[in-house]
């Protein structure tokens, strides 16, 4: 019978199907950070002798407050920190880190066909690879560092297609927003979703990655897209040596007739840069409504757009540009790795003489626990992924758009079409 | 969780409810489960609402409209609700992560049809007993407490022996 992709890591994961329509299937990894992972870590020292199934397929970090804010904090790093250390467990302290989503690929973990999980929703962006990558809570966490094993309800299936060019001026992130804005929040809830068509062929990875990781905003368990030569050239300019590429880009493609549940097609050629308006990622617009709205933040940054590619097409719009003085500019890279990146291009030294506040990497505001958060009746410009109520801090608006679109809105101080400025 | 469960209803007459709703991110910084219910729903606006109140200090059982739950993966959603006393959440659709975490820490998520949930926010029904050995819900307000509507609901299998087994850690060391 012919299969989709996620049929076929489905199946070649199956660990047992303890009920109708359930599968436990075996983690090929599993993620760890410190803000939902300590409970575990005590809950298992407690009731459970301090047990890990393979410390080889756990890699832990520090991401969500980095460097710790304050001592509650630094408690969630220390019991991550000390645990890594006492399983033997790879694990990224502060100064070689990054947000979990970011590093993972970049640190060559992700390859097509893996079940990977971590207590976190924007898991799924590592589907990019050709990979069943999913957020999880806690428990399925604890259950999973106990006994390998995680357990999904069969899923449903979606094809995306995308198909013509996208503009200039629009990428990935404009991709994403629009797709949400039309399946809805909750229009891909239990579903996994392949990405396949023109639009997705020309997507680096980077894009790839930032499409995949939105998916969860429509609900979706996960997104993801074929490996193919846009996945071997990410590998290659990580340094990541994939001896059997060829096997697994063989290996785990969708059978050609293979049927989805759902079938989508969109065509993106008349795709104008996309902004959100209200207070769930579906609540959508195209720039031209958006202009002219006053901001008080632009934050550059997130799992979802603090790659060096953001970096750099926001660096060549701020190039020897000044923001104006009533507003704050943010810029916050993915990891270590690509702060370092942007340093040695010359990125940060742009952000910083446009007056920007340029740091480590964290997810930070993005979900208001540090590094920019909001208060009472400002507005962010924002590259991340959420705009729920009080998400980047309580009264405050998030609007989110790409990169490109956050840049151009920094150097007016309002929502700027950044096809003006490119 | 036992096989049946009764308790007050308290009615969230909102779709969207994302879980930095149900216990906001500066309440994500310890390292237990413990503790969270005083701040669940803290920076819900709704007008009216007082987790002070009677009304929602003695609900057991929490009755809201679709996609509750989206957003962040944060246990710490289920937990903010554990503490504060909550056993079951009814609505017309959840989001997949918090629907398992309910079922992972033992707790109820119940799907109704909108219309259903409807009827129960029309009629402000304040009770409601849980029977997981029919699959019924019973619901009657306090004002005529000889009224009362019946409807059935489905649960995945996995998720009653969930549910009856007190969550997923001890059924994952138990059986495989």
């Amino acid at each position: 019978m012919s299969r989709t992709l996620v049929q076929k890591i489905f199946d070649s994961h199956l660990v047992d199907k303890p009920s109708l329509g359930i599968y436990a299937l075996k983690t090929d990894l599993i993620m760890c950070h410190e803000i939902t992972t300590p409970q575990a870590i005590l809950d298992i020292k407690e009731k459970w002798g301090d047990k890990v199934f393979n410390p080889s397929k756990i890699v832990a970090l520090i991401d969500h407050v980095n460097p710790a804010k304050d001592s509650a904090t630094a408690l969630q790093g220390k019991v991550i920190r000390d645990w890594s250390h006492r399983q033997e467990i790879e694990f990224y302290d502060v100064g070689c880190n990054g947000v979990c989503h970011a590093l993972l690929p970049e640190q060559g973990y992700v390859r097509p066909g893996m079940t990977i999980i971590c207590g976190d929703s924007h898991t799924c962006t590592a589907g990019a690879f050709g990979a069943f990558a999913a957020g999880v809570g806690t428990t399925d966490l604890e259950a999973a560092i106990l006994k390998g094993i995680v357990f999904f309800r069969e899923p449903k299936t979606m094809r995306i297609q995308l198909e013509g060019k996208l503009s200039k001026g629009v990428f990935a992130k404009d991709v994403i927003l629009h797709l949400i804005s039309q399946l809805g929040v909750k229009g891909a809830t239990d579903h996994v979703i392949e990405f396949c068509g023109p639009i997705i062929k020309d997507m680096d990875m980077e894009g790839r990655l930032t499409v995949c990781n939105m998916v969860v905003e429509a609900g979706a368990t996960s997104g993801l897209c074929c490996p193919d030569e846009k996945t071997l050239t990410y590998y290659k300019e990580h340094g990541i040596t994939v001896y059997d590429f060829e096997i697994l880009r063989h290996t785990w493609q969708p059978d050609e007739n293979a049927v989805y549940d759902q079938d989508r097609s969109f065509g993106l050629s008349l795709l104008e840069p996309q902004v959100t308006f209200g207070n769930n990622p579906s609540e959508v617009k195209s720039i031209s409504e958006m202009v002219g709205t006053k901001i008080n933040q632009v934050y550059i940054g997130s799992c979802t757009n603090g790659r060096i590619s953001d970096l750099r097409i926001a660096a060549r719009i701020l190039k020897g540009e000044q923001i104006p003085k009533s507003i704050r500019l943010i810029v916050v890279p993915a990891t270590t790795e690509i702060q370092l990146q942007a340093i040695r291009e010359g990125l940060a030294e742009i952000f910083i003489e446009a007056g920007a506040f340029f740091s480590g990497p964290t997810c930070g505001a993005c979900l208001g626990m540090s590094n920019g958060v909001l208060t009472e009746g400002e507005v962010c410009a924002s590259t991340t992924n959420r705009n729920f109520p009080g998400r980047m801090g309580k009264g405050g608006t998030v609007h989110l758009m790409s990169p490109a679109t956050a840049a151009a809105t920094a150097l007016y101080g309002e929502i700027t079409d950044p096809r003006e400025v490119i | 969780m036992e096989i049946t469960t009764k308790g007050q209803v308290y009615l969230l007459d909102r779709l969207n409810i994302d879980t930095d709703q149900i216990i906001s991110a500066k309440y994500l910084t310890g390292i237990t489960m413990n503790g969270l219910g005083l701040n669940l729903f803290e920076d819900l606006d709704l007008p009216g609402f007082d987790r002070k109140e009677p009304a929602f200090k003695e609900a057991t059982i929490l009755v809201a409209r679709e996609n509750f739950g989206c957003g962040s993966s944060r246990e710490h959603a289920v937990w903010a609700l554990e503490d504060s006393g909550f056993q079951a959440v009814i609505a017309s659709s959840f989001a997949r992560i918090f629907r398992q975490n309910m079922f992972n820490r033992g707790l109820l998520a119940i799907e109704l049809s909108a219309e259903q949930i409807d009827e129960i926010f029309v009629n402000k029904w304040k009770n409601c007993l849980i029977d997981l050995k029919t699959m019924t819900l019973t619901f009657w307000s306090d004002e005529n407490r000889s009224e009362k509507k019946t409807c059935s609901f489905q649960l995945a299998d996995f998720d009653k022996q969930l549910v009856l087994e007190g969550g997923l850690v001890g059924f994952v060391v138990k059986h495989y």
